[in-house]
């Protein structure tokens, strides 16, 4: 059964090949929402009888998350509805469009839009329901703007998105908060928790976000606008999402949320009042248009609204009435678009005022919008009159308002009726045919609508068959068992009277319907120029703010950035009750002031320097400061690393600094003072927060969970090293590839500026016979010396990264010495080469774990007395990673013309 | 010994952002440089600071016993020193290839080209 419901998404993928392939055969994609009618029709059968059942299926169970499915009488009769007029759809459109190249892209949204809508309708966990609302809404952007060379088309796409889509979001909000008062994301176990959620305190917004998701998609007064926009869809979807399914879905979550939110007094207002608001301004606007699908998408929206109201209501005879409504319309409404798209199709205008006498060319079509529009305009003996008639009489029975509503809604079908004869019957009267050379459509186009509005008839005949599934839609929506019997004659009854009532007015204003549309009012205002409004809005505050923040200087990013981080931190800083302003300066020693000065000093000459030599040297001397710093403190490894990087980074800047000569400044004095201010702001919460975090007693949980297990579980001496080899290999592997994708960024680089540049100078090689015999004999010990550290890192300070860059600093000498060909050639392998080779030995010892069934990087170790395992092996492919880099680097750089 | 500490990088940051904010790239770069340092020196000491023993266990014992020096900011540090390497060279290189191709080491000027 879940395959089915979701079938329609594969279903999509089938259309767009087989409409792309055989374009005229397109209409054989209809066989599959009938079956699945069938299907459904079957199951709810089946539900009427014994009630609805629950699938379920989890997707991210520690979410909460999972494609549940609950097959009940309401979830079912909307399914029944999709897949029933979606294959009327399907077989229209296949003529409709006729071969039109782009067909596949339409059957597949049109698809996955219905895969979208049964899901919504199906769904029992809240928020999958919001996954395939969203869908729907997005699925339904595509289809109005399926004809998106017109620029029209894509507004009223984006319009109806924007719209819908915040509504989806409202959606998501309320699904979230239900979910965590009620505690379950499932619908129907809400239902049993109702008296909780009502009474929590997020009751009032939970129900106001429901109920904005329920208003724009159902296009409830404010947000009604969009959706006589929408009619730029191509006919066949403006019959089907904009009358029959899409916006009803909006009148789908209101009656499944009946009995978990609705029945309280803000819920039955704020329904009722829209609904009703949304009736009279929709059955007013219908009869003032004259463009067919315009007058049918302002008559959807007073159904919309009548069917919200019935609901906001909310009593048994009410939901039983809205659902009756809801049958019917959704046939008389969607025979009539159809109808509407034949006339178009045939005559090239929707005009009303243009389209006379078309009986005699469209016979076929004639007697299905004839049909229809009785329907709609509720003459006895067919469903749109058992529906308005379930109205009456639940109004009549219920308090309230009702009266006030009950003259509304006589007044509304009224002005309903007329815009169904005017779409449905109109056209075909007279005997004069304006547009000529008319032609019957084929029977696609026919048959669809015909079928619709047949039925309407039929089944108004003989309503009984309709009690089983309509009581079983009306227990799950009420809540409390319904029992639905619907009979074609109650006798003479106040109801009766009311119907007469509203055909006698249907008939006064066929006459007087000239007059009627003469005064109309303006149509563009009200809550459209809200939209537009807040869209221009929206559009001139980015327009001002993102130049403003988004200036492509580093400068003011780099300005921004660090002021409010000086700014929030040090609030948070000063605020903090813990923080002192006392300066520990206990357990100083001469050589740690001498160090420190000698840090400051170089920091100070680096900013003064008008020379980048200088500049250089100066930053050296900061790095071997603070590489003194670590050796002062325990950190032998970190010196050491410290040590061989600030002599190789000192290196890469006399390369590339031979082509920067100055440094004199070129900002304005004021500018710099400006920046000197910032900058001592920066330092001083900087030098605050050591101050706050160093004396700030942590637990030191992290230090003896590694200082204990390190010599048991790591096999090592050296904890610093076992961390970064096995306890946190994975973070290690990162950064050597990071550093491996610099140099290769670095090597790119240089390449590249080496192809469109000629002239230029080498590094030319030191000749001192002095230097290159010393490096002569530096190389081989400082080679020795690396290996050496490599080896013991384990279990003394040293290890991969140190070992490393100790090799490649014997081979950046040796090239200083000889030049780069020689030191080349001295390496054997190409630094890409090694680079390689040891990433993937890092990733090899890695893999050993996985091949053991353990997770990767779990260290492996072989038999003996000898620490041996595989992260050693990673400690390798570190060294030569590190080797690798470095070399790529200086080479590449050495090398640049 | 915190407060000198607190000292120092405070005026590392302070020199790295003001020499960040210049126009002249080899500046810009240098800057960089000197925040590196910095930064390593705020973990360093933020993980406090001990003349104790490095955190290598002695031969014949099973565990780091008495004090020693925390090895976690240690770990951490070291790998930010090469990462620190790698990402100067590369900037350095990215700093040269804007200068040859624009002609100028005044930043402002490189934007302009465009």
């Amino acid at each position: 059964m879940v395959f089915l419901i979701v079938s329609p998404f594969l279903a999509a993928v089938l259309a767009a090949w087989f409409a792309g392939r055989y374009p005229h055969r397109a209409g054989w994609l209809a066989f599959w929402p009938a079956v699945l009618t069938v299907l459904f029709g079957i199951e709810l059968q089946r539900t009427a009888a014994s009630g609805g059942r629950l699938l379920e299926f989890p997707w991210a169970p520690s979410l909460g998350l999972s494609f549940s499915f609950n097959l009940d009488g309401l979830g079912l009769l909307f399914a029944i509805l999709i897949a029933g007029v979606g294959t009327l759809i399907v077989l229209y459109a296949s003529r409709y469009l006729g071969g039109h190249s782009q067909a596949g892209r339409f059957y597949a949204s049109l698809f996955a839009f219905m895969g979208a809508m049964l899901g919504v309708v199906l769904s029992d966990n809240i928020l999958t329901l919001f996954v395939f609302w969203e869908l729907t809404g997005f699925t339904s952007f595509l289809l109005i703007g399926f004809e998106h060379e017109r620029p029209a088309a894509r507004a009223a796409a984006l319009q109806a998105l924007i719209v819908t889509g915040g509504g989806g979001l409202a959606l998501l909000a309320a699904g979230v908060l239900l979910t965590d008062v009620s505690g379950t994301a499932s619908l129907s176990a809400m239902a049993a928790e109702r008296a909780f959620i009502v009474a929590s305190p997020f009751y009032g917004a939970i129900a106001g976000l429901v109920l904005l998701a329920a208003f724009t998609k159902s296009a409830q007064v404010p947000f009604h606008f969009w959706l006589p926009n929408a009619m730029e869809a191509p006919t066949p979807v403006s019959a089907y999402l904009h009358s029959a399914t899409m916006v009803k879905a909006g009148v789908y979550l209101i009656a499944r949320m009946t009995p978990i939110l609705g029945a309280t007094p803000m819920w039955t207002t704020a329904v009722t009042v829209a609904g009703a608001a949304t009736m009279v301004i929709g059955a007013y606007r219908a009869v003032q248009e004259i463009d067919l699908k315009r007058i049918l998408a302002y008559s959807t929206l007073s159904a919309l609204g009548v069917l919200t109201m019935l609901l906001g209501i909310g009593t048994s005879h009410t939901i039983v009435a809205a659902l009756v409504y809801l049958v019917a319309h959704a046939g008389y409404k969607g025979a009539l678009f159809l109808v509407a798209g034949a006339i178009d199709h045939e005559t090239g205008t929707r005009d009303i005022t243009l389209l006379t006498g078309l009986r005699r060319a469209m016979p076929i079509t004639a007697v299905a919008g004839g049909a229809a529009a009785i329907s709609m305009a509720g003459v006895p003996l067919t469903l749109g009159f058992v529906g308005k008639d379930a109205t009456y009489e639940a109004l009549l029975h219920a308090n309230g308002w009702s009266p006030w509503l009950l003259i509304l809604i006589v007044l509304a079908s009224i002005l309903l009726g007329l815009a169904g004869l005017l779409a449905g019957v109109l056209p075909f009267r007279g005997n004069v045919a304006l547009v000529k050379d008319v032609h019957e459509p084929p029977w696609p186009l026919w048959l669809p609508p015909l079928v619709l509005a047949a039925g309407g008839l039929l089944v108004g005949l003989a309503p009984a068959i309709l009690n089983g599934p309509l009581s079983a839609a009306a227990t799950a929506t009420a809540g409390v068992p319904v029992d639905v019997s619907l009979s074609v004659w109650h006798g003479v009854t106040p109801t009766l009277l009311l119907s007469v009532l509203t055909l006698a007015g249907v008939g006064i204003t066929v006459a007087m319907r000239g007059p009627l549309r003469m005064r109309s009012w303006n149509p563009r205002a009200g809550s459209e120029d809200v939209y537009r409004g807040a869209l221009a809005g929206l559009d001139a505050v980015s327009r001002v703010i993102g130049p403003t923040l988004h200036s492509a200087s580093l400068r003011t990013y780099v300005m921004v950035i660090v002021t409010t981080v000086v700014v929030l931190g040090g609030t948070a800083l000063l605020l903090d009750p813990s923080f002192g302003f006392a300066v520990p300066l206990t357990n100083i020693t001469v050589h740690d002031v001498l160090i420190v000065f000698l840090i400051i000093a170089g920091a100070i000459s680096a900013v003064v320097a008008r020379s980048t030599m200088s500049a250089v040297l100066s930053l050296g001397t900061v790095g071997y400061g603070v590489a003194m710093i670590f050796l002062s403190f325990g950190a032998p490894d970190l010196a050491m690393t410290q040590f061989s990087v600030e002599t190789l980074t000192v290196l890469i800047y006399v390369l590339v600094f031979r082509h920067f000569r100055e440094l004199g400044p070129l900002s304005p004095r004021l500018v710099r003072v400006r920046d000197a201010l910032i900058a001592t702001g920066v330092g001083t919460f900087i030098g605050g927060l050591v101050l706050s975090i160093a004396t700030t007693e942590t637990a030191p949980r992290l230090r003896e969970y590694f200082a204990e297990f390190g010599p048991t579980l790591g096999r090592g001496r050296n904890i610093v090293n076992v961390i970064l080899v096995d306890f946190r290999a994975f973070d290690t592997l990162g950064e050597i590839t990071v550093l491996a994708t610099a140099a290769i960024g670095v090597r790119g680089l240089v390449r590249f500026a080496a192809s469109d540049r000629r002239n230029g100078s080498r590094v030319s090689p030191i000749t001192s016979p002095i230097f290159r015999t010393g490096a002569r004999l530096l190389m081989p010990l400082l080679l020795l010396f690396s290996v050496f550290l490599l080896l013991r890192g384990h279990n003394q300070p040293g290890g991969g990264f140190v070992g490393g860059l100790v090799a490649a600093a014997a081979f950046a000498l040796y090239a200083i010495a000889f030049g780069v060909s020689r030191a080349r050639r001295a390496l054997w392998v190409r630094p890409l080469t090694l680079l390689g080779v040891g990433l993937l030995l890092a990733l090899a010892s890695g893999l050993v774990a996985v091949l053991r069934g353990r997770p990767f990087l779990t260290a492996s170790w072989f038999p003996g007395p000898v620490a041996l395992g595989t992260p050693a092996l990673f400690d390798v492919g570190v060294f030569l990673v590190v080797v690798g880099v470095v070399l790529m680097m200086i080479f590449s750089l050495a090398e640049d013309s | 010994m915190e407060g000198l500490l607190a000292l120092a990088s405070g005026v590392l940051y302070a020199a790295g952002i003001y020499l960040i904010l210049r126009r002249r790239l080899a500046q810009l770069i240098i800057g960089l440089g000197l925040l590196s340092n910095g930064t390593n020196l705020l973990i360093f000491a933020a993980g406090g600071l001990t003349r104790a023993r490095p955190p290598v266990v002695p031969d014949g014992a099973n565990a780091l016993m008495d004090r020693y020096a925390d090895p976690v900011p240690q770990a951490l540090v070291l790998t930010a020193i090469v990462i620190g390497f790698g990402l100067l060279a590369f900037s350095l290189v990215l700093a040269h290839r804007v200068h040859a191709t624009a002609g100028s080491d005044d930043i402002d000027d490189v934007g302009r080209e465009r």
